[in-house]
């Protein structure tokens, strides 16, 4: 009974070891657990590449999975040389004073606030406020830590330059050679996980299930407390049992064997049994134990639940899972800092790993140390993303800056636009000019007649001319001023192309403020003696008129637009989006693509109204009349224009003189009525009568005569 | 049995005997002229002379448009209906001859401005027949009065605001009915003949007849605030508060069309006589052009910053005369370019306009009424100067010029007046068409030839002219399946096959060579054709090459 549980709990700790995750808390993992890292690393990968498709952030990662003899500092990227040290590794050497505590506090929370307030956070570091804080900076002073950019201390530059060169030159070979092991590792792995034989990886696993019990047995008489520690484990193996049921009858081997159960005996039993271990596993285990262990217990759990955690979270954002760990395991990292001193775990699973041959340890041991610098490297990296992040953030506001000022130019144009027009109207203004002197009626108008534009063209005739206005107060326009000094340089490149561009905008202008004769009438429309209503009426109309919109140019500018849009052929887009590469939400197919199915329909005729700027010609057609019209040409007619020409005349007499009419409308037979119509002779048409034609055959060659001839000629004699 | 009757040879064909025919008399004619009785010559020998001009003016065919090259039969066949068309154009001259009556005018003596000339001036003037024409009717009680004439010019009809409608026969002052319809009554008008008279009341649409009797009460024509009729069409198009144009065929009773202009409330409505497209104004200063077989507008112009308030077209269909709430009076061109030709500031704006059969056109602004007038008939009527001017007792509300009277009939708050205008209408009137003096009797058969002459409704369209031609899109589609069934083209040309030569002319290598040629003239003729088209597409080029930017550009802020 026991033995079983024990082999049980066993193969549920295999299992474990299964789905644990690498590396985290033993350095010198097993063989299995390097694969794992590969698929993680390349599914890493995979998100990443999904990541850049944006195209925006696209970044290519050098990087290197075989080993080569030659490393040189020109293959070695930049990229993981930014180790960067972080304020509270600064911190550590601090001794841990009950008066630096606050000032550490606080320090995590400036750090853990968002990289976008940074430089506002310069600026309260280097403002000290408070009383604390002083303190603090006269401490951080004191011991020459840096208080803005935390890089390197000066001792700590100092310890850097002491390196020599031969120090320099072995550091390296120990990085080449540690490299090249790395891949030797790693390529074994890759080749035993390649290997598909069921009976191997049984084999596998129950040596591996041997070797776990064996070590339980002796975990237990020599550390008593680490056996408990692989309890846990085991409790968390049997934790992912229940979660999964596993060994409930859902998998394919127990369906099998259910259909089998009702004949078979071994089948039953073999059911059974698997229904036992289920029950078994899924049973909490109570393990009796001291406070102090249940502590220690406590603290590994706070060790291991975060570790799943943070596999979790791995795949849901790629990069981060090693800093995470980092957090996870800080004190670990110290100890791995100096080389000389063995970490007791990394000792402990070295001790594990016996049967091993030392150099694997070896190789283990360094793999492990790689393992921390990538995990440096990568938070470094992770900084640096943040900062580009930041950065991006300035980008766009910048682009929105750069889009009003867009915004802003094209108001402006348009201003020109109309400043221009007005211009044109400039020429008639002169015109103007002359008939104002005379003193007519249309001089005092209302002031509500005056539109914005027309006002302006009075302006500028006050400007050139000479009485001051009131209207000049009434109609400010400081926007005109800018346009008119903007306007003055004529001799700038892109003047006479705009021009060009606008001419359509400038006729419409003139077609509606031009030539505005005053009016020379003898009758002037009296406005005295008006009854109630009328008198109403025309109060509408004012104010009708002094509302009466000044876009309608605009308007009606936009409804022409979007009539010619409207009247446009579209062209057939045949893109399927997601054929031949990544399809999902927000994905769009490549320009190319775009171009190579997109089916552009020829362009039609030009617009009736192409060069009318105040019309719009409805281009459809008028499929009722277009029913009444002729759709074939006649026989000898080979265009269509030259039947028209021949039906152009209308033949009614309604647009025809009486006689024009009848000759027209003749019939060309005329027949009278009440006479008889005899039947056509071929004698009518001018041919010879069929009987005598007979006659002259038969005088003329007698004997040829044929037999129906004769025949007829015999029925004729005897008529 | 008979044998199959072979071809005789010596009988001309049917064609050629007809042709010698009618050559025979116009030679006998040329030869010998004709010789009276008496012996005595005539002075002017062979048919009267036309003169050019008129017989233009009847010519349909367009010479100028050149056509595709065709084959001899063909050939014949335009020749033949080009001199049909010239015959028919030059009888037409001829009977210009029957056109007796000229049409009058005004003329001021050396620098005498004719608008200073007053209507009383004018009666006293005339003759005894034409100056009681001149009449004003005192009805001050019903508010202001819109006015129609009959299309013969013989009945006005007019209604007043306040419910009061009338129709008399206005050249004898005979009444022929008189209600009160006891509703507001927006717009009048008759239909094809006096006979019935269509009201726009404040509700709905009544017909009535010329006693009176309320015929119909059209309720899907509801708040109908202007009427115009199409007499070829039977169509009465009605304008709506509700912004809705509907078309009511009044020969059939059936609505053709009801068409959603869009553009809020309607009250500005004009027919092109020509073409019958209906013009209606819009407040945001357009002018759209409509025809019952379209949804959409046809055309639309913007003529006026403001709104437009009122709209006018002339009989030939060539101008439109439009003025707006920014108080100018315009004169567009209708044909094709939509371009104004003149335009004129009025002090106060008119509100309501109207072309006469001459081309006159009259403004009404506030109580006076001004009439500009043109140089000749089809010419625009030149805005400079006013043809005469009046000033009347009350607002202008309704305007309307009398067919084949020289009289403008306005109604006002104050009534009606009827002003002489010389020369504002057509002298000579058609007796088929429109007879001032027809009988009871010739109106009834004037109304059947009418009816059967009828228009269908979907044939209104800018250019009806473009209805006498092929439809060319029908055409090719048609062709194209044609092509499809058979597998092959049948019109197409056959590729050119050399003919053999004897003398050893006949070579393959000769063959060849004289294919090529072929080809290779094909060839040049299609390079020159894309020369031809190619400076166009330059041009478009040229204006990006002429915008290159410059090095210099980067420093550009």
């Amino acid at each position: 009974m026991n033995v079983v549980q024990a082999a049980e709990s066993l193969l549920a700790l295999s299992q474990q070891e299964e789905l644990e995750d690498l590396s985290k808390d033993d350095p010198l993992s097993p063989s299995e657990d390097e694969g794992d890292i590969d698929g993680e690393r390349k599914h890493k990968k995979l998100l990443e590449a999904i990541s850049s498709l944006d195209g925006k952030n696209r970044r290519k990662l050098a990087e290197r999975s075989e080993a080569s003899l030659k490393v040189s500092e020109f293959n070695v990227t930049s990229e993981g040389s930014g180790e960067k040290l972080v304020l509270s590794d600064l911190l550590g050497p601090v001794k841990t004073s009950s008066s630096l505590a606050a000032v550490k506090k606080q320090l995590n929370r400036v750090k853990s606030k968002k990289t976008v307030e940074l430089p506002l956070n310069k600026e309260e570091v280097e403002r000290a406020r408070t009383p604390l804080e002083q303190e603090v900076f006269n401490l951080l002073h004191k011991n020459k830590q840096p208080v803005t950019d935390p890089l390197l201390t000066p001792v700590e530059k100092a310890s850097l330059k002491a390196m020599s060169l031969e120090e320099a030159k072995m550091h390296r070979a120990e990085l080449q050679r540690a490299r090249a092991l790395q891949s030797y590792y790693e390529a074994r792995a890759r080749r035993e996980k390649k290997i598909k034989s069921k009976k191997y990886h049984k084999v596998l696993k129950k040596g591996r299930v041997r070797k776990a019990l064996k070590e339980f047995e002796k975990l237990r008489k020599v550390n008593p407390t680490v056996a408990l520690e692989e309890l846990e484990k085991i409790e968390k193996a049997r934790m992912m049992e229940r979660m999964s049921l596993k060994h409930q009858n859902s998998g394919k081997w127990a369906k099998s064997k259910a259909i089998m159960a009702k004949y078979d005996l071994e089948a039953r039993q073999a059911m059974q049994e698997q229904l036992a271990r289920n029950k078994e596993l899924t049973q909490k285990l109570q393990a009796a134990s001291d406070s102090e262990e249940e502590e220690e217990g406590a603290e590994e759990e706070g060790e291991l639940v975060p570790d799943a955690v943070n596999e979790i979270q791995m795949d849901a954002n790629g990069p981060n899972p090693w800093m995470l760990r980092n957090h996870s395991r800080g004190t670990k990292e110290i100890k791995v800092q100096d080389p000389e001193q063995l970490p007791e775990p990394v000792a402990h699973e070295a001790s594990e790993n016996e049967e091993e041959d030392r150099p694997g340890a070896e190789e283990e041991i360094l793999l492990n140390e790689f393992e921390e610098r990538r995990s440096l490297r990568k938070k470094s990296g992770l900084s640096q993303e943040a900062k580009l992040v930041s950065r991006q953030e300035p980008k766009d506001s910048s682009s929105q800056e750069v889009l009003s000022e867009l915004r802003a130019l094209s108001q402006k144009l348009n201003q020109e636009n109309q400043q221009s027009g007005k211009q044109n109207v400039s020429s008639v203004r002169t015109v103007l000019a002359v008939q104002r002197e005379e003193p007519t009626e249309a001089e005092e108008e209302p002031l509500l007649l005056q539109r914005p534009e027309r006002a302006h063209t009075m302006e500028k005739l006050e400007e050139l001319g000479k009485e001051g206005c009131f209207q000049n107060k009434e109609v400010p326009r400081p926007v005109g001023e800018g346009q008119q000094s903007e306007r003055n340089p004529d001799n700038q490149p892109g003047a006479p192309k705009e021009k060009k561009r606008k001419e359509q905008m400038i006729d419409l202008q003139n077609l509606l403020t031009t030539k505005s004769s005053s009016v020379k009438s003898l009758a002037v429309p009296m406005t005295v003696e008006e009854l109630e209503d009328e008198e109403e009426r025309d109060q509408k109309q004012m104010i009708k008129e002094a509302f009466a919109g000044d876009d309608v140019i605009r308007d009606f500018l936009k409804e022409k637009r979007e009539a010619v849009e409207a009247s446009k052929p579209k062209d057939v887009d045949l893109t399927l989006p997601g054929w031949g590469e990544w399809g999902g939400m927000g994905l769009k197919p490549s320009a190319k693509k775009r171009r190579r199915f997109l089916i552009k329909t020829p362009e039609g005729p030009p617009r009736k109204d192409k060069n009318l700027p105040n019309v719009i010609i409805n281009e459809k057609r008028n499929v009722h009349a277009a029913a009444h019209q002729v759709r074939v040409l006649p026989y000898p007619f080979t265009h269509h224009r030259q039947f028209e020409r021949t039906i152009q005349t209308p033949i009614g007499s309604t647009w025809n003189t009486q006689r024009a009419f009848q000759k027209l409308t003749t019939p060309k037979v005329v027949t009278k009525p009440g006479h008889i119509i005899k039947p056509i002779k071929a004698e009518d048409v001018g041919y010879r009568s069929s009987s005598r034609s007979d006659l002259s055959v038969v005088q003329r060659n007698p004997k040829q005569l044929s037999i129906r001839h004769k025949k007829h000629l015999k029925k004729n004699s005897v008529d | 049995m008979e044998t199959a009757p072979k071809p005789g040879r010596d009988v001309p064909p049917k064609k050629n005997r007809l042709q010698a025919k009618k050559k025979k008399p116009r030679e006998r004619r040329n030869l010998e002229p004709q010789r009276s009785v008496s012996g005595a010559q005539d002075p002017f020998p062979g048919p009267a002379p036309v003169p050019v001009e008129v017989a233009r003016k009847f010519r349909r065919i367009d010479k100028s448009k050149k056509l595709p090259h065709s084959k001899s039969k063909t050939r014949s066949r335009l020749e033949v209906a080009e001199a049909e068309e010239e015959e028919i154009s030059i009888k037409a001259a001829r009977s210009e001859l029957l056109l007796a009556e000229e049409p009058g005018f005004l003329e001021g003596e050396d620098g005498e401005d004719t608008a200073k000339i007053r209507q009383a001036d004018i009666v006293e003037a005339v003759d005894i027949a034409s100056a009681a024409k001149h009449f004003d009717l005192n009805l001050r009680q019903f508010g202001p009065y819109r006015l129609n004439y009959s299309p013969t010019g013989r009945h006005l009809a007019f209604g007043g605001r306040r419910g009061h409608v009338a129709t008399l026969d206005w050249v004898t002052k005979r009444l022929m009915c008189e209600i009160n319809v006891m509703e507001a009554v927006r717009d009048i008008r008759f239909l094809h003949s006096e006979a019935l008279l269509a009201v726009a009341q404040n509700r709905w649409l009544h017909i009535y007849d010329n006693q009176g009797i309320e015929l119909h009460c059209i309720r899907r024509c509801d708040r109908v605030t202007r009427l115009e009729f199409l007499p070829f069409h039977f169509l009465l198009a009605t304008a709506s508060e509700t912004g809705f144009l509907t078309y009511l065929d009044v020969s059939v009773g059936k609505i053709m069309a009801a068409l959603n202009a869009r553009a809020g409330r309607l009250d500005v409505m004009t027919k092109n006589p020509y073409n019958a497209v209906i013009h209606l104004g819009h407040s945001n200063g357009t002018v759209s052009l409509w025809s019952p077989a379209m949804k959409e507008p046809l055309a639309k112009i913007l003529c006026h910053r403001g709104g437009v308030r009122a709209v006018a077209v002339d009989s030939t269909g060539t101008y439109m005369a439009t003025s707006g709430l920014d108080h100018q009076l315009k004169i567009f061109d209708l044909r094709g370019t939509f371009q104004p030709l003149g335009a004129r500031t009025l002090p106060q704006g008119a509100g309501h306009l109207a072309f006469s059969q001459r081309g006159l056109l009259a403004a009404g602004m506030g109580d006076v009424v001004n009439i500009w007038a043109g140089q000749g008939k089809a010419s625009p009527p030149s805005l400079e100067q006013p043809y005469l001017t009046h000033r009347l007792s009350g607002h202008v509300h309704g305007l309307h010029f009398c067919p084949f009277e020289d009289v403008l009939g306005v109604g006002h708050n104050g009534g009606i007046t009827s002003m002489l205008v010389p020369g504002a209408a057509e002298p000579n009137f058609d007796g088929l068409e429109s007879n001032p003096y027809r009988s009871q009797k010739q109106r009834q058969e004037w109304e059947v030839k009418a009816l059967l002459e009828k228009v269908p409704a979907e044939l209104i369209c800018l250019d009806p002219r473009a209805l006498a031609e092929v439809d060319v899109i029908s055409l090719e589609q048609e062709k194209k399946e044609r092509i499809e069934r058979l597998g092959y083209d049948p019109e197409a040309k056959a590729p050119f096959q050399p003919k053999p030569k004897q003398k050893g002319r006949s070579s393959t290598a000769s063959l060849v060579k004289r294919k090529r040629k072929v080809m290779d003239e094909e060839h040049r003729d299609k390079v020159r054709q894309s020369l031809e088209q190619q400076p166009q597409k330059q041009e478009k080029k040229a204006k990006p090459l002429r915008a290159r930017p410059s090095a210099l550009d980067r420093f550009v802020r």
